[in-house]
């Protein structure tokens, strides 16, 4: 089997998701158009040799709608023998993007590929593309969903995170991202945003508040509180039986940020980075996904890891770097409760509560993230984790090569 | 003649009159005569326009239940077709091209206002008291003649979707500050002439929804119609459907299926034009019709309790009889909510008790409530002081003279009883009734401190006297039949539901609920985790926990009892609820009213089970499934109502229904407790009463009875 090599990966910074937002007016086929670029201009492609552009969105309506993975291959000055397509597989789209591509190069039918993703939360609000899974009554009844805000409070009840425990995570998290930009561990994969004038726009990511402690963030109100008094709460609790309510800890301040940014990661095989005389970064060995309860929703990293290090033939101890998603900070608690992990080695430089999460575009976003750390670090192995709306999970394990 | 058809200037009136039916409803007789009268005014080419109206008190009141009660059994194919016919005349009446304007009078729901839907035009009477509405849902229907898509094309999702899920009435101001009605007038005068208007300035109305194809020039539905305030997909729909779906099931718990299924009409109904909506509505309505559900709900809840609320029960061969004057011994909770109920349906009450002041104060118990009703609006002054002024508090016997039936609700103490039941007996006219209104006590040996035990009988109230609507009339060995009329006759005057039970420990009623607190109990002393227990029972669709309901009764009393039980030898000692409720007695956690049982009742903020519960029954390691819960807390109280049944105790299966829904709450969506065996079907009923009796005991072993039924 062919291996899946990573030569490069390139990310926008994260601008806050609203109209205030530094990239707001920036579309989003433009922050994509970025991201090809400069994949292009750093590794002095011949795009005609790539096959194809694989790029998450998990809102493709309006100006993110139309395939905009092939409209950014256009506008960005690729060859146009150069195909693009978008996937949605929600919150995950990202590196289901990249294990996408790099399936289609193990199988030998692609040599050259970019997968990435982009999302622009402040001009496609999340939710807007409506969507049965959420809306259909028959649906939801069944299978009780419910907001992913709920699902997190819910994990915490079960699994006792008190209010204190998600601040002091989520402190944690702006502390090391606060870190993390002032040491600049972030530049090798950031490349700026700048408006038509050359000006920059956005150069680092915009939600970091240094300063973040368990005290200011325990003046914010529950998020899902009242939504969960409108019968959402007790939707849930119709398959949790044993519990006698859900505690609500999670607010803005320890939830992931809604914010706009893109990525994309130049995949390959061997021969073909030899052919253009690139250096092999990392190789993709192992990936999975799996589906769990649709009602809690969000704890489906720890099966998914557990999937991929099993075909992998690794333990959890053999990986030295882990990037789980900080969708709710109760979500990387979980994962590092069930499978043991300690946090000095999850999420060094921060995660998604500092940072942001632009949904189609986080996958490829941890994934650039976590490479740069184990080439700074020294680190050998590393995997990427993240919860799915709808009740799924997603790993991918990466080694370091060269 | 259901309709009649007349021409005036040119209009065509078509007036609902049924002479088969009190009211007018949508039936095979009337619609079909519907259907014809629209058709001569859409052929004849002088009519101009079609009014539609009632020349009864009331418009259309809905559709005939029993016609869907028969066809429950029915193919669900020509079930659709039936539906889809009366849709296809509804559809006609927008689509023929000549204005049809609905001349409401009075009162139209259901199917009834559905047809004022598919009119062009709706102009109200002005009459405070006609309901006008989408109740369907109450008898676990849905509208389905074009009600869940049309409503919400003419007034918006969000308006709409309320109306129906709670199938509440409005009246004609309302609907028209909702959109449900165009106009509102003083005078039935007005309102035709009003209608005459209407066609005259509007001679080829148009639904927003519909179009006008160039080709044919015919009328059809528009395929990019917008819907007022908001389409499925955007932040409206998504309000409605995601959280509305939520609401819905917290409400529900699952158990019935038509809320839901209009939730569905209006999202996958909204989402195409009107032509396929109607479709996907009928194949919705269809598959909740056949429910067992809606048939539960339609048969106890509907023609069960209406022929109940009629006296079904009371002994054909005795005249109507009527209390005009009622004693009540005991001004206590219980005796105060019977002299309200009385007083407010018109009766003299004499209400004694030892003291003036006890007395006074049982009166006070309906000032209370009066006072209540005045500040809400529903009463004025001069009307409650006229029920006030029925209600005489006493301390004199003699007071009591001339009462037709005299209701003693003193202490539940034999030796009390003995002494204010040949107390107040002689002051009773010749004829009089005397009722006990005990809950605990059999009535055949209560009746022997009586000179007259033919003339004795149970009246059984539940409390709060003026909320719960079912009277549980208890008849002893020697009851007479004329006693018997008498009670029925009073508790119908009082507008509550009467049921018959014969003389037996517990009644039925007591006896048939204490196995639901016992059974919880039960799961209890196994290690079942009690948030389990309490939330299985709520999504079985009882209305409180059975540990929360224990608090509420009391556990000195459930000890009381089951001492009793022992001591009559119907219970050991081994008994849980006998072994917990002593336990629970020496805690001193005998329930709500000490502010600790089961549950620890905080001084503010809502009650929660009390942390000590983990040490007296710890949790097992191994829990049972939610529906095994649902399943021990539902059989065990249906079971008992059976052998209540076959031991004779409650004389009829509607009664036992009625009874266990009125009484304490048994879901209304499985007909009640006798109902429930055919819902769950009597072969997996046995099979399943057999396999718990096995695993938890032979108080789930099914009766004889019910095996020869298998």
């Amino acid at each position: 089997m062919t291996e899946a090599y990573i030569y490069d990966a390139v990310r926008t910074p994260r601008g806050r998701g609203k109209s205030d937002g530094s990239l707001h007016t920036i579309q989003p086929v433009q922050l994509l158009t970025t991201v090809l670029q400069n994949l292009r201009d750093r590794n002095d492609l011949d795009t005609g040799l790539i096959d194809d552009v694989i790029m998450g969105c998990v809102t493709p309506i309006g100006e993110q709608g139309a395939d905009i993975a092939r409209t950014a291959v256009l506008n960005a000055g690729y060859a146009q023998s150069v195909a693009g397509v978008q996937l949605n597989r929600f919150c995950s789209s990202g590196l289901e993007a990249m294990n996408m591509a790099a399936a289609y190069v193990m199988s030998g039918q692609v040599d050259l590929i970019v997968a990435g993703g982009v999302e622009s939360m402040s001009r496609v609000p999340m939710g807007t593309d409506g969507g049965a899974l959420g809306m259909n009554p028959q649906i939801v009844a069944e299978h009780k969903i419910v907001p992913q805000g709920i699902s997190a409070d819910l994990i915490a009840t079960l699994y006792g995170y008190s209010r204190t425990d998600v601040d002091t995570f989520a402190a944690e998290s702006y502390r090391r991202a606060t870190d993390a930009q002032q040491a600049q561990r972030f530049q090798r994969s950031l490349v700026p945003i700048k408006d038509e004038l050359g000006e920059t726009l956005l150069d680092r990511d915009e939600g970091v508040r240094p300063g973040t402690t368990v005290e200011s963030l325990a003046k914010l109100k529950p998020a899902f509180e009242s939504i969960g008094k409108m019968g959402l709460d007790a939707l849930a609790l119709m398959k949790y039986p044993a519990l006698t309510q859900i505690n609500h800890v999670h607010h803005a301040g320890n939830s992931s940020q809604i914010v706009d940014g893109a990525a994309g990661v130049l995949i390959g095989s061997k021969a073909m980075g030899e052919k253009l005389g690139l250096k092999p970064r990392a190789k993709i060995i192992a990936f999975a996904v799996v589906g769990t309860e649709p009602t809690i929703m969000l704890t489906g990293p720890v099966p998914a890891t557990e999937k991929a290090l099993r075909r992998a033939g690794m333990g959890i101890d053999d990986i030295d770097l882990f990037e789980v998603n900080e969708a709710f900070a109760a979500i990387p608690l979980f994962f590092m409760e069930q499978l043991g992990v300690d946090h000095s080695k999850v999420n060094v430089n921060g995660g998604s509560i500092a940072l942001g999460h632009p949904l189609g575009a986080t996958g490829a976003i941890l994934s650039a993230t976590l490479l740069d750390e184990m080439e700074r670090t020294n680190k050998a192995t590393g995997l990427a984790t993240l919860c799915i709306g709808g009740g799924m999970g997603i790993a991918t394990i990466f080694e370091r090569v060269g | 003649m259901e309709i009649d058809y007349k021409i005036q200037d040119n209009i065509a009136v078509i007036t609902w009159n049924m002479t088969t039916s009190p009211m007018n409803v949508l039936n095979d007789a009337s619609i079909p005569e519907f259907e014809v009268a629209l058709q001569k005014a859409y052929d004849d080419p002088e009519v101009k326009g079609i009014i539609v109206t009632s020349a009864k008190p009331e418009f259309i009141a809905g559709a005939d239940l029993k016609m869907i009660l028969r066809n429950q059994d029915q193919d669900p194919k020509e079930m659709l077709e039936v539906s889809m016919q009366l849709n296809r005349l509804f559809r006609r009446m927008e689509t023929q091209g000549k204005p049809i304007v609905a001349a409401i009078n009075g009162t139209v729901l259901g199917g009834g206002y559905e047809v004022c839907l598919a009119c062009h035009h709706r102009i109200a009477l002005d009459n405070p008291k006609t309901k006008i509405g989408l109740p369907e849902v109450k008898l676990g229907l849905l509208p389905g003649g074009g009600g869940t898509q049309r409503l919400p094309r003419m007034i918006g999702i969000q308006a709409a979707i309320p109306l129906m899920l709670e199938g509440k009435d409005v009246s004609p101001r309302q609907a028209l500050e909702l959109g449900m009605v165009d106009q509102v007038v003083a005078t039935r005068e007005e309102m035709m002439q009003a209608a005459k208007d209407w066609i005259l300035a509007n001679p080829s109305p148009l639904k927003p929804w519909d179009q006008i194809n160039k080709k044919t020039g015919q009328i059809e539905a528009r395929d990019n119609f917008k819907v007022p305030s908001g389409n499925v997909q955007s932040p409206v729909g998504v309000q409605a459907f995601a959280v509305g779906t939520a609401m819905v099931m917290e409400k529900t718990r699952g158990n019935y299926p038509a809320p839901l299924a209009i939730l569905s009409c209006v999202y996958e109904g909204l989402q195409v034009n009107l032509d396929r909506a109607i479709p996907i509505e009928a194949k919705y309505f269809v598959q909740v019709a056949r429910s067992k559900e809606a048939g539960n709900l339609i048969r106890t809840m509907f023609l069960g309790l209406n022929s109940a609320n009629k006296g079904a029960s009371r002994p054909k061969t005795i005249e109507k009889t009527e209390v005009k004057k009622l004693g009540i011994l005991g001004a206590g909770l219980m005796g105060a909510g019977i002299a309200y109920v009385s007083a407010m349906a018109g009766i003299e009450v004499v209400l004694k008790d030892v003291s003036a002041e006890a007395a006074e104060k049982g009166k006070g118990y309906s000032r209370k409530l009066l006072d209540k009703a005045i500040a809400k609006g529903t009463l004025n002054e001069a009307k409650a002081e006229a029920i006030l002024n029925l209600i005489k508090p006493t301390t004199e016997t003699a007071d009591l003279l001339g009462c037709d039936l005299i209701i003693e609700a003193v202490f539940e103490s034999r030796d009390v009883k003995a002494v204010v039941i040949p107390e107040a007996e002689p002051m009773l006219v010749e004829n009089g009734i005397f009722g006990s209104n005990t809950s605990t006590m059999p009535i055949t040996g209560l009746a022997t401190l009586s000179q007259k035990p033919e003339h004795f009988i149970g009246i059984h109230f539940f409390s709060p006297v003026d909320k719960m609507m079912l009277v549980e009339l208890i008849v002893g060995e020697k009851t007479s039949d004329y006693a018997l009329a008498v009670a029925i006759d009073y508790v119908r005057k009082i507008r509550k539901t009467p049921i018959v039970v014969n003389d037996s420990r517990g009644f039925y009623t007591s006896r048939c609920f204490i196995t639901y607190s016992s059974e919880g109990m039960e799961l209890l002393r196994e290690g079942v985790n009690p948030v389990l227990i309490e939330n299985a029972a709520k999504l079985a669709g009882m209305p409180v926990g059975p540990l929360a309901v224990t608090d509420e009764v009391a556990l000195d009393l459930v000890y009381k009892i089951a001492s009793q039980g022992i001591a009559d030898g119907a219970l050991t000692e081994g008994d849980t609820s006998y072994q917990i409720s002593q336990n629970f007695v020496k805690l001193g956690r005998i329930g709500k009213k000490a502010k600790a049982g089961f549950y620890e009742y905080p001084d503010e903020g809502a009650k929660y089970l009390w942390s000590g519960l983990a040490e007296q029954f710890p949790i097992a390691d191994e829990q049972p499934t939610l529906e095994e819960v649902k399943k021990r807390l539902l059989y065990r109280q249906a079971l008992e109502a059976v052998r209540c049944f076959e031991e004779g105790v409650i004389r009829t299966k509607l009664d036992a229904d009625l009874g266990s829904i009125l009484a304490w709450g048994f879901p209304a969506y499985t007909g009640g407790t006798l109902s429930f065996v055919e819902y769950v079907g009597v072969e997996e009923f046995v099979l399943e009463c057999d396999r718990m009796a096995d695993a938890y005991g032979e108080r789930f072993r099914p009766t004889s009875g019910l095996r020869k039924r298998v």
